[in-house]
């Protein structure tokens, strides 16, 4: 069976993925080695290694991200998250630095390194690189591949992969954002954050909602009507055209969320060993239905029965789902 | 289980007891206190958002609720006049409930429109996130208070009125 690798930002999200049925749970420090750092969210060093105990006992392991790049002469603070999610019996750390990747491949040999998306390793030869020199046991693969890419990718490399198949999707080349900076002055490759909170306002201005990152007016919708989080690649913006004159929409891309259930069985052709759920930024209950979705999703393909369709779209930004970059239905 | 439907509009349009801000503020900071001091975690997590005072406007309830986690501390207030506030959070009982007791994603909540927030972002954020991982039960807090011979009535009254309402009145198990 395909293995399923589920979200978890604080400890009881970690049980839920576990009770609901998660093969592996992934989560992260507090602080901002990870890519998800948010208010209120993430592990302690006793929390991990108690969610490490509490899904080994359960037949579940534990990957933890430290998927952000270290900054230089600061990166102590990564070097000690490798050592202490060794410390606490991850399973495997995810890793999008090189250099830290040498790091934990020199001074853990026995820790095993997974390449995290933020990597954006896209070809057989990046991926190659990585495992022959590093060691790297698996690589999560940029949202940007085709199926058949991914097909071929797998059939010149000897690592596993795995790809998401739910959640948050972002434009640009995996890692290599700088929108969230140029709006709030920090990265989430840096320091963890896309959009973050600390710079979201909400406010309602003559009889509508406004929502603004940094300042900058993100989104805005008639009092009563839903408000998305002002994620500056996912905004409504209006612009005037060539001709003068103004047009309204999203710029860069529509607030929609990945759903790749109905290309599980196509991926598991393609030789995916693990499906992702994205989401450590969510609750326990959206981690608990994801999970139970998706696990009945990877055990009916297992035995060739029919994808459910559907289940999940409640949960999704803007309640509409795509399969994104996997059919490339524009080409 | 039901769909919860809103709290009766006569709730709001009843005049409110004078002292009733002032009974409702001892009550519930005296509940808060109780929650705090068996869930620290809470406040741990909260971080230096504890700090932040939030407006917890219940649109179908008949008062508005101030809560500063930081001085364990939660004052009523008429809806007249809308008290000082660094963050606020509106919507229905029901979704408050149902994503208390993790029954509901409060981000789904928010997306579908079906609760607001404005002010700190991330003081809200982090309460969520706080409280998210507390996984608190209302029933049960009120039920454990050492002392009162009504826990078992209580009990199963709170799980007859959420089959009845809808509302979510407990922590939802999770089922492996």
């Amino acid at each position: 069976m395909m293995e399923l690798v589920c979200p978890a930002g604080t400890p009881a999200a970690l049980r839920a993925a576990v009770d609901a049925g998660a093969h592996t749970v992934y989560c992260g420090f507090a602080d901002e080695t990870n890519a998800r750092n948010f208010p209120g969210l993430n592990f302690s060093r006793e929390e991990l290694a108690e969610g490490v105990a509490y899904a080994g006992a359960r037949g579940a392991k534990v990957l933890v991200a430290i998927n952000t790049f270290p900054r230089a002469g600061d990166q102590a603070l990564w070097h000690r998250a490798v050592a202490d999610a060794r410390q606490a019996g991850a399973h495997a750390v995810i890793l999008a630095d090189l250099g830290l990747i040498a790091h934990a491949a020199e001074t853990h040999p026995d820790l095993r390194l997974h390449l995290s998306v933020q990597a954006a390793a896209a070809n057989p030869d990046a991926i190659n690189f990585y495992a022959e020199t590093f060691g790297i046991r698996r690589v999560v693969l940029p949202r940007v591949l085709s199926v058949e890419e991914i097909t071929a990718i797998n059939r010149q490399i000897d690592i596993e992969t795995e790809v998401f198949v739910f959640g948050g999707l972002c434009v640009m080349a995996e890692g290599r954002c700088s929108l969230s900076s140029y709006a709030t002055g920090l990265s989430p490759n840096m320091n963890g954050v896309c959009s973050p909170a600390s710079h979201v306002a909400y406010s309602e201005v003559a009889g509508n909602n406004e929502a603004r990152l940094g300042g900058f007016l993100i989104h805005r919708t008639p009092k009563g009507a839903p408000l998305p989080y002002p994620t500056l690649c996912k905004g409504c913006f209006t612009s005037p055209s060539g001709g003068g004159q103004a047009q309204t929409g999203h710029i860069f891309e529509d607030p929609v969320s990945l759903d790749a259930t109905e290309l599980i069985p196509k991926l598991q052709a393609a030789g995916v060993r693990a499906l992702k759920i994205e989401g450590r930024q969510r609750s326990r209950a959206y981690v608990a239905q994801v999970v139970r979705a998706f696990r009945a999703a990877v055990e009916a393909a297992e035995v060739g029965e029919p994808m459910p369709a559907g289940l999940l779209s409640k949960l999704t930004e803007g309640q509409a789902a795509t399969t994104g970059a996997y059919a490339k239905t524009w080409r | 289980m039901t769909e919860p439907h809103p709290l009766p509009p006569l709730l709001r349009r009843l005049p409110i007891p004078p002292l009733a801000p002032q009974a409702a503020s001892l009550a519930l900071t005296a509940f808060l206190r109780r929650i705090a001091r068996r869930n620290p975690a809470i406040l741990a997590r909260l971080g230096p958002h504890e700090r932040a005072r939030f407006l917890i406007d219940v649109t179908d309830g008949p008062l508005l609720l101030v809560m500063e986690p930081g001085r364990r501390r939660i004052t009523a207030h008429p809806r007249a006049a809308t008290p000082a506030h660094d963050a606020a959070i509106r919507g229905r009982l029901a979704p408050f409930l149902s994503m208390l007791h993790g029954i509901e994603d409060g981000d789904a909540l928010f997306f579908q429109g079906d609760l607001q927030i404005s002010g700190d972002t991330a003081a809200v954020l982090a309460l969520r996130n706080a409280l998210d991982c507390a996984e608190l039960d209302l029933t049960e807090e009120l039920a454990a208070i050492p002392g009162q011979p009504l826990s078992r009535w209580l009990r199963r009254a709170s799980g007859l009125a959420e089959r009845r309402s809808g509302y979510a009145l407990s922590r939802q198990e999770m089922l492996p």
